[in-house]
């Protein structure tokens, strides 16, 4: 196996743990930090092809990843604060006993 | 691929396990918290040196103790009583096991993928500063209007909700 496909495997068994725990567990925030994971692993990706890819001197994977680190702090800070309005609003954070959108 | 890079790897991998299947709320984002760390470490052996300082100071800085302070306001700091697994997990795992063998197995037989191992570039912050500020100038403008605008909208949606009256008029 080549560097780059070691750090390919890693990302992708990184992304799959972060999908399993999106998926299966039952708090929000829990759900949430799934999703950063699997951002995470997006970012490994770009990374480990900038290294090992062709043309590494046009910095394209490094920037994209700045601009994926800025957007998921966004996506972060957002979503906590909508955690945070549910559980004021239902006294509870567990997204199987959210199940009304009306108010 | 160097040993410390493979071992920073398993620790990553074992952390972000933990912060997926630990009962207390608490310890998961302790957890997250090594996962972070653990994929900075392997930035910078991977040579991207700014990207590995900007994960810490981001996410180690800023992303953890917000998870730690939405844990705490919404007072699941204590371990639960009662399933922390959603109904219906073994479809969640059986399709992430899934999703990992086929992203394993492409990634094993791609052909497209370069087999010599290029030697490492050479970068350095001056060099990611120029490109910023010449080519990407517009995405960095449009970064920081979304960051303003997200950060504007999370206070609004975490503000109080403002007092119901009831029928007769009196605040409730």
């Amino acid at each position: 196996m080549t560097p780059l496909q070691i750090c390919l495997l890693i990302s992708a068994l990184l992304f799959a743990i972060g999908f399993a725990g999106a998926v299966t567990r039952r708090h929000a925030i829990l759900a949430l930090v799934g999703i950063e994971l699997m951002l995470n692993a997006a970012n490994l990706n770009f990374i480990a092809f900038w290294r090992y890819g062709a043309h590494p001197e046009a910095l394209t994977g490094v920037l994209f990843v700045i601009f994926s680190i800025a957007i998921a702090a966004a996506e972060a800070a957002v979503g906590l604060a909508l955690v945070i309005a549910i559980y004021r609003h239902y006294k509870t954070s567990n997204l199987d006993e959210v199940k009304e959108l009306k108010g | 691929m160097s040993l410390p890079f493979l071992i920073t790897a398993i620790v990553t991998l074992f952390a972000a396990a933990a912060a997926m299947s630990l009962r207390n709320l608490v310890h998961c984002a302790l957890s997250f918290v090594v996962v972070f760390a653990g994929l900075a470490a392997m930035y910078l052996q991977l040579g991207a040196q700014f990207v590995g300082f900007a994960q810490i100071l981001v996410y180690v800085g800023a992303v953890a103790i917000l998870i730690v302070f939405a844990i705490l306001l919404t007072r699941s700091g204590e371990t639960p009583n009662q399933a922390v697994i959603a109904p219906g997990w073994f479809y969640g795992i059986a399709i992430s096991a899934v999703v990992f063998t086929m992203l394993g197995w492409s990634v094993l037989n791609s052909k497209t993928l370069p087999k010599e191992i290029a030697a490492a570039p050479e970068t350095s912050v001056k060099n990611i500063g120029d490109v910023l500020m010449n080519k990407y100038v517009l995405p960095l403008e449009l970064i920081g209007l979304l960051l303003t605008a997200a950060m504007i909208g999370a206070v609004i949606i975490a503000l109080k909700e403002p007092s119901k009256t009831d029928n007769a008029g009196r605040k409730s």
